[in-house]
């Protein structure tokens, strides 16, 4: 579609929607949100900028193949999964990390967070390979 | 250790990202795709091993107890369709090396067939309903990309009826599984076994009916098969054959699972519906199979004939039939897989599936032809191979408990499964080639490999049944006494408590 207007704001709001995924991806922690819906919104990013400009640029865009993101997403999903058998837990135990962070707040990693990545990566991934399957028809 | 229970599941899953990420390696996909095979079936294995020595294993998801959180149960029918299920993917692997074309391999069949394996794996071995579901769905959606991977009119065609019917079957099973959770509150296959007997009844038997149509259309009873014999013959043997060996079989797996654990409060209406399902299952797959010239078909309608044992077993319910039931399961996967490579083979050779334009072949390939003779024999239950056995224990079960009109039925269609097996053989093996047909070279020795795995199987499951019996009787009796499989997933104290409820409950009957 070749809008002037639509063109400019996307170059605007693709920015915004991607840190907005990221943000929802780690607020999923202990609110709503996680990965799935994170990714979903990446994708809406990546999806509006095909419309404003197509998926040739869109594909340049994002630069790597959205089936690598797939295939690595998947992996670190099951390589979350797995850190918790290293430790004799269950699969899918998660494992926590808590460090003080200076001006008294707590950064709290863990392999849930980790999995969350994965997620998000397999969700980005998955969508975009569709959609560039479908424009590039 | 239980986190073995999981493994089943993860191994296909890192193997499927692993082969993700290989794409546009092909060499590498293959050695991949194969190791990984490989492993599944000492995986496999060594879960059964695990479970026949310390009994039903449960494994709860990040340490979520059961209720609340998702468990995998692996008891004897589990592990017994894990380790079968694995055999044949190995199978299937093996076969794919010279059946699958690269085009195929470049857009992702290897990846995807062990996504399917990740699918059929955790509906085995998943302990919650909901989760059941899930596990379905995973596999149908690789199947999906399975059966229509490559493009071809035909398996486009075959394609939308498999998608439209399987989809219209999950959208029963969710709404069936919506009903329960309404009832119940709890999805957890155990609990659900305890929380059940206290519902009203009638609402029960209407989810359970829910459930049995559900599972019946993925595992191709009469009257709902139609879909297997319009999709199964399109893609490529290695993928038809392990559809034909395995899908099924989920459906009847799932039946056999909430029949036995959830839905056991009014055995005399829901398991004499089964019964007659069965009988028809039987009956009109073996005679629609008659019918056909394609090879793939007839075997196509085989499979629903089949189908139709397995759920007799389960009807019966008794010790000896589900025994028998089981002993069918792993038989009829074997032999039914086979004979779909063994007619891949053939048509390497003859250049059509089609009976009337192939023949020859016992002159051509003499050593096909045995292996064709042994699963075929097999499957139709002739001593000494597997399919005897298996015949044998399902029609005792239907004379032990009285039921003349069942074992009849059971025999007779033992006899028309004879008569097309001879017709293929007379058409495809004994008869000359027809005017104008012209016999090509030997096809890869790596083809024959996995049949001449299978036929060795078949044989040894017959001349040596004694171990697998004794697995399905100890699978028989632990989907006759749920109190064990309540007691391993929600704690011994649980268990005893139910047994004995149930216990209390069986003598007020009386």
């Amino acid at each position: 579609m070749n809008s002037l207007i639509l063109r400019t704001t996307t170059q605007l709001l693709i920015a915004i929607l991607l840190l907005f995924s990221v943000f929802l991806m780690l607020r999923g922690h202990d609110l709503p949100g996680g990965g799935f819906i994170g990714g979903l919104v990446a994708a809406a990013a990546v999806a509006l900028y095909v419309i404003a400009f197509g998926a040739g640029a869109a594909e340049e865009l994002v630069r790597v193949q959205p089936r690598g993101l797939l295939a690595v997403g998947l992996l670190v999903a099951v390589v979350a999964g797995l850190a918790g058998v290293l430790g004799g837990e269950p699969f899918l135990s998660g494992l926590w990390l808590t460090r003080d962070v200076p001006g008294g707040a707590e950064l709290k990693l863990s392999t849930v967070l980790l999995f969350d990545v994965g997620v998000y990566l397999v969700v980005v991934g998955s969508v975009l390979t569709m959609l560039f399957a479908l424009e590039g028809r | 250790m239980n986190g073995l229970v999981a493994a089943p599941v993860v191994l296909p899953l890192l193997s499927a990202a692993v082969l993700l990420a290989l794409r546009g390696n092909r060499a590498a996909q293959r050695l991949v795709a194969t190791t990984a095979a490989a492993l599944s079936v000492l995986v496999a294995l060594w879960l059964l091993v695990q479970v026949s020595e310390r009994g039903i294993l449960a494994l709860h998801f990040g340490g979520w107890p059961a209720p609340f959180g998702i468990t995998f149960v692996a008891d004897h029918l589990s592990a017994i369709m894990v380790v079968i299920t694995a055999v044949m993917a190995l199978a299937a692997a093996v076969y794919a090396l010279r059946d699958i074309d690269p085009d195929r391999e470049a857009r992702g069949y290897h990846a995807l067939a062990q996504v399917l394996l990740v699918g059929i794996n955790g509906a085995f071995l998943t302990g919650d309903v909901f989760n059941l579901y899930v596990w379905i769905e995973v596999l149908l959606i690789a199947s999906f990309v399975l059966l229509t991977l490559g493009g071809t009119r035909a398996q486009l065609e075959g394609g939308i009826k498999y998608v439209s019917v399987n989809l219209l079957s999950s959208l029963l099973l969710l709404a069936a599984i919506g009903l329960l959770y309404g009832l119940t509150g709890t999805l957890n296959m155990a609990d659900l076994a305890r929380t059940l007997p206290e519902k009203d009844p009638g609402l029960v038997t209407t989810i359970a009916v829910l459930f049995m149509v559900a599972f019946g259309i993925k595992a191709a009873v009469f009257p709902l098969f139609f879909w297997l014999p319009a999709s199964y013959h399109t893609p490529p043997i290695a993928i038809s054959a392990f559809f034909a060996g395995m899908l099924t079989k989920v459906g009847v797996y799932a039946l056999m699972r909430s029949f036995t654990l959830l839905f056991v409060a009014d055995v005399g209406f829901t398991h004499t519906i089964l019964l007659w399902v069965g009988a028809f299952t039987m009956v009109s797959g073996v005679l629609t199979a008659a019918a056909q010239s394609d090879v793939r078909k007839i075997l196509s309608f085989h499979i629903i004939s089949q189908i139709g044992y397995m759920i007799m077993g389960l009807a019966l319910y008794t010790p000896l039939a589900l025994a028998g039931a089981v002993f069918y399961l792993i038989h009829n996967i074997i032999a039914k897989a086979n004979l779909f490579l063994i007619a891949g083979i053939a048509r390497r050779l003859t250049g059509s599936f089609d009976l009337n334009r192939s023949g020859g072949l016992f002159k051509a390939a003499p050593f096909l032809a045995a292996l064709f003779l042994v699963s075929a024999l097999g499957l139709a239950g002739i001593p000494p191979l597997s399919g005897f056995w298996a015949k044998l224990l399902v029609v005792l079960a239907a004379l032990e408990a009285g039921n003349w009109v069942m074992a009849t039925v059971a025999l007779g269609v033992g006899l028309l499964t004879l008569f097309s097996m001879t017709k293929i053989w007379h058409y495809a093996y004994w008869s000359p080639l027809p005017e104008g047909g012209r016999l090509s070279a030997r096809p890869s020795s790596l083809l024959y490999a996995p049949v001449v795995a299978l036929a060795a199987l078949t044989l040894l499951l017959g001349l040596w049944s004694g171990p697998l019996i004794a697995l399905g009787d100890a699978a028989a009796a632990e989907l006759l006494d749920p109190s064990r499989y309540v007691g391993a997933v929600l704690g011994s104290e649980a268990g005893q408590a139910f047994a004995a409820e149930a216990a209390l409950a069986g003598g007020g009957e009386r």
